[in-house]
């Protein structure tokens, strides 16, 4: 169907302004099934798109614009199967939320429904497009429905506060972006990203390219949520409604990672070839202080959904790693790790959501032996964080050893001790909860002066009956054994090799778009991948060190002590707007500085 | 961190980031030396091929009409957040709409603003519609003409009482009207879609140059885009006035 | 002086982080968020100018004649529209936080540490 690929966008779009309009007439049980059905419409599509753009990538000109004497006029959907399986993403984990979100919510009304298919078909749009220009708008109004869905428990004080960290930052690195996107225009006079490729590709790039390179990739690293740009990410996790969360770990972040691949290698891979052994240390380095700190933050961490959301930017930090790679072998891991931690994550999620439905709170101290009524959401809690530590079959164990191996053959083997760590630190961390809250081991109050202080979360639902319905325990259950199983779909990671060849083949890319010259198909490379040993000794090492916490007093004082080594960072993340746009701008002033000096 | 330190941070930040910039800036062509091909391609067609004479418009709705749509549906999506945020909350009492506090004479508008408001707010309706419907023909538009017609009940509320203000724009026929310029822009794009196009392609006839009707689906975009605009702003109007309003009392 | 709008730009751009860092009142924040936004479209402009040519509008020059880029118009006078009601967006966030916090200074907003 030729027709198909603009429907991602503009039916979601469509259908949220019908039911806006109809607000007031339309009943909430109605206005539900109506968002489920049109997001469920919205999957196949974007499944169809998914086959269709695997054996060659689709190009869809809007307005019948097609490109004249290789100069592009209009907006072009270019999808390729990273992009079309990251629309496909969007849309279950919406359809999930949606699901779980069904029943119990109160003054969940319509509007709620409005703005997640607004923010779905912002999704698939973004994931979509080949238009920078495009990709600036949908990231705004991705944005403009993530800022909303947000704080949209009004009543309590810290929803409203995170909410504004959140958009306050992220308005910054639009304009970051926006800036850069002005100079490239500037340059080449040209939007399309596969021309603006073409036009760079010719010269040498100067100190505006690199500075165009630093804003942009700088605005895309802040919806990422890579340090030092990532303080809004646990503050915005913390306070917005839970089936939000699940989009914003699942996807939201992992599209703005995306963006940072699709323009590197569709635009500046071409003039910035010579530097690809500076670029690889620059990204690596910003993965792993990503991901490090992530990790760090996320043991000391008491609030759940706070917890998890420090582990989603300890394993963004590995994904950052991943492509920072620049290889096809990293970019398929990063993909692979991306499918499997978007299963467990949003399975970990709407665990977390459930406990808070049931037992009316997510504080570690507060629940202690309380979720002992909860067996499977605790035995589903504890799969998602056995899947995200990288047990056998995971994603997020295959996709680490791909990283590894293309790692390896770069001279950047010692990534695997920065992945030890990220998984270890954020499994536990699960594992921790899991034990206390259930089987009540371990200390009655916080002993040390320094534990964070508690974050005050009310509940969602309206309270509900003595057991976990099926319309929230199901979702979660499928979307963690998906994050767990992943690596039994036959053939999968042959699949994202070869979507990583075809997303990093810049000049058959830019042919394909303006001279409609198909890409020919290439063969996949073998991969070698490790046993599962590094997994394996992951998942030991974080069981080892929960238990550690919980049974052993000594073991508990000296991790403590040793937490006070990290006491800074933690008091970096103070909650003050002002403070997370200072790091903010060290962090593109740090980019931009090392781009000039690294770069030629 | 103290406020102190944030700001000694800052500026050592701001230093190089201001160098990294400048660094860019003056790689840019000078100024007056536009050089690339996009604008002048689209320069070029805008006559010959869709009869319109107003080129930016043709850029708006047409060569990047998607962008467009992406970018009134942030407008859509900002003002149901400002519904949804400011919404009556349990704890809030219902409140009657008066215009000044109690126990304070409140400020009357004289005779010579309410006058001047009201002719205005006529002429700034007519002026509205003028510059949303021409807006393939002189500089224009839906974004341009809506927020002046936007402005025009803000005029009213200036001039006299809240409840006029109130009965002359009730909310939910705004609230329908903004939904349905949303709608319709993406209905637009689907028909060309239905009709045998690329979603938002010019289907219809292109008129003759110069008349009212021409450009094809343009004026009909431009309407839609008119009736968002106006109606969202008339919305988040509204919705902050009664906010406005209820803090007054307290 | 050919390249005065840019420097100027980025000018407004740090000069509205600056505000916003320092910043005492959440109003006060919000604004300078649009000062930031008014330099991106310095920029843009400055870009699609082009000396001596008129703008792009035919309705009485003939088609032809030499003009500025018409795109970066474009997008900017939407992005000037969206801005107004972004802003909107985030002014609703302060006024809600006055009233859950009893203030709008950002000093003074302590619920999420750590």
């Amino acid at each position: 169907m030729t027709a198909l690929p603009p429907l991602p966008v503009a039916i979601p779009l469509a259908v949220a302004a019908l039911l806006a309009g109809l607000n007031h007439f339309v009943k909430r049980r109605a206005s539900s099934w109506i968002a489920i059905a049109t997001t469920a419409i919205n999957v196949w599509f974007c499944i169809q798109l998914l086959l269709q753009s695997i054996p060659n990538t689709i190009v869809y000109w809007f307005g019948g614009w097609q490109p004249r004497h290789g100069i592009a006029l209009g907006i072009s959907f270019v999808i390729d199967p990273i992009g079309a399986g990251l629309a496909c993403i969007a849309g279950v984990l919406t359809l999930a939320a949606l699901i779980f979100s069904s029943k119990y919510f109160d003054s969940v009304g319509t509007l709620f429904h409005v703005l997640m298919l607004v923010f779905l078909g912002a999704m698939c749009g973004f994931a979509l497009t080949g238009d920078l220009f495009n990709l600036f708008v949908f990231f705004e109004l991705m944005s403009a429905a993530a800022y909303a869905l947000c704080g949209y428990k009004t009543e309590e004080p810290a929803p409203v506060q995170g909410a504004l960290n959140f958009a306050v930052t992220n308005t910054v690195g639009c304009y970051f972006l926006l800036t850069g996107i002005g100079l490239v225009y500037a340059r080449t006079g040209a939007l399309n990203l596969a021309q603006i490729g073409r036009t760079l590709d010719q010269q040498p790039p100067g100190a505006l390219v690199i500075v165009a390179f630093t804003f942009i990739t700088c605005g895309f690293l802040v919806k990422t949520a890579a340090t030092p740009f990532h303080f809004w990410l646990d503050d915005a996790h913390a306070v917005a409604p839970t089936p939000v969360c699940v989009l914003y770990s699942g996807i939201m972040v992992e599209l703005g990672l995306y963006a940072v691949a699709r323009v590197y290698w569709t635009v500046f891979s071409g003039c910035f070839s010579a530097s690809t052994e500076a670029l690889r240390g620059l990204f690596i380095t910003i993965g792993t202080a990503t991901a490090l700190v992530g990790a760090g933050m996320c043991f000391g961490q008491r609030n759940l959904k706070r917890l998890l959301a420090f582990s989603t930017i300890s394993h963004v930090g590995v994904m950052v790693i991943g492509f920072g790679l620049l290889t096809v072998n990293g970019l398929a891991g990063m993909a692979y790790y991306m499918l499997g931690h978007a299963g467990a994550k949003s399975g970990l999620f709407l665990c977390a959501g459930i406990v808070l439905h049931r037992c009316r709170s997510v504080d570690l101290f507060e629940l202690k032996g309380r979720t002992a009524r909860l067996p499977f959401t605790i035995a589903a809690l504890i799969c998602g964080a056995a899947a995200l530590a990288g047990t056998p079959l995971s994603g997020v164990s295959l996709g680490d050893s791909m990283i590894h191996s293309a790692a390896n053959r770069h001279a950047y083997g010692w990534i695997t001790w920065i992945s030890l760590a990220s998984g270890v630190l954020t499994s536990a961390a699960i594992f921790r909860f899991a034990a206390y809250t259930f089987a009540g081991l371990g200390p009655d109050t916080p002993k040390s002066p320094e534990e964070p202080q508690k974050t005050e979360e009310h509940p969602e639902t309206a309270p509900g009956d003595a057991s976990t319905p099926a319309v929230m325990f199901v979702p979660a259950a499928l979307l963690t054994f998906a994050g767990l199983f992943l690596a039994i779909t036959p053939g999968l990671e042959n699949v994202l090799v070869r979507a990583a060849q075809q997303f990093e083949d810049h000049s058959g890319y830019i042919r394909r778009v303006l001279d409609n010259v198909p890409a020919p198909m290439m063969a996949a490379p073998a991969i070698p991948h490790e046993e599962f040993a590094h997994g394996l000794l992951t998942l030991a090492l974080a069981i080892g060190l929960s238990l550690l916490y919980l049974l052993w007093e000594r073991g508990r004082h000296s991790l403590n002590a040793a937490a006070k080594a990290v006491q800074i960072i933690r008091r970096a993340h103070s909650g003050h707007v002002g403070d997370y746009v200072t790091w903010l701008t060290f962090g593109v002033a740090g980019f931009g500085l090392a781009a000039l000096l690294l770069l030629r | 961190m103290k406020r102190k330190t944030r700001t000694r941070f800052f500026l050592v930040s701001a230093s190089v980031l201001a160098a990294v910039f400048l660094l860019g800036v003056l790689g840019l062509p000078p100024l007056g030396h536009y050089r690339g091909p996009y604008g002048d391609v689209v320069n070029a067609l805008t006559v010959p091929e869709r009869h319109v004479t107003d080129a930016v418009t043709l850029v708006n709705f047409d060569v990047r009409g998607f962008d467009t749509l992406g970018e009134e549906y942030i407008l859509f999506t900002s003002v149901m957040a400002v519904a949804l945020l400011l919404r009556r909350q349990r704890d809030e009492p219902r409140r009657r709409h008066r215009d000044h506090a109690p126990g304070r004479k409140g400020v009357e508008a004289s005779d010579a603003v309410r006058v001047v408001s009201l002719v205005l707010s006529g002429i700034l309706v007519t002026f509205g519609i003028y510059v949303v419907t021409h807006g393939q023909l002189t500089p224009g538009g839906g974004f341009q003409g809506g927020v002046i017609l936007a402005t025009a009940p803000l005029l009213m509320y200036v001039a006299g009482e809240f409840e006029n203000f109130r009965r002359a724009v009730p909310r939910q026929l705004v609230h329908i009207a903004e939904a349905l310029g949303a709608c319709g822009y993406g209905l637009i794009g689907l028909a060309t879609m239905a009709a045998g196009g690329a979603f938002l392609q010019n289907t219809l006839p292109f008129g003759t140059t110069g008349s009212i009707v021409s450009g094809g689906t343009i004026p009909l975009i431009d309407l839609s885009v008119g009736l968002e605009v106006s109606g969202g702003l008339a919305v988040l109007l509204i919705v902050y006035m009664e906010e406005t309003l209820e803090h007054k009392e307290e | 002086m050919s390249y005065l709008p840019y420097v100027i730009a980025a000018w407004i751009f740090l000069v509205g982080l600056y505000g916003l860092i320092t910043s005492r009142h959440l109003v006060h924040l919000i604004i300078c968020l649009s000062v930031i936004q008014s330099s991106t479209y310095v920029l843009l402009v400055a870009i699609g100018y082009r000396t001596g040519a008129a703008a792009p509008v035919f309705a009485d020059i003939p088609p032809g004649t030499p003009a500025v880029d018409s795109v970066v118009q474009a997008v900017m006078l939407t992005d000037v529209v969206v801005e107004v009601t972004v802003v909107a967006l985030l002014l609703a966030f302060a006024v809600q936080t006055h009233k859950r916090h009893g203030t709008v200074d950002p000093d003074q907003l302590r619920a999420l540490r750590g």
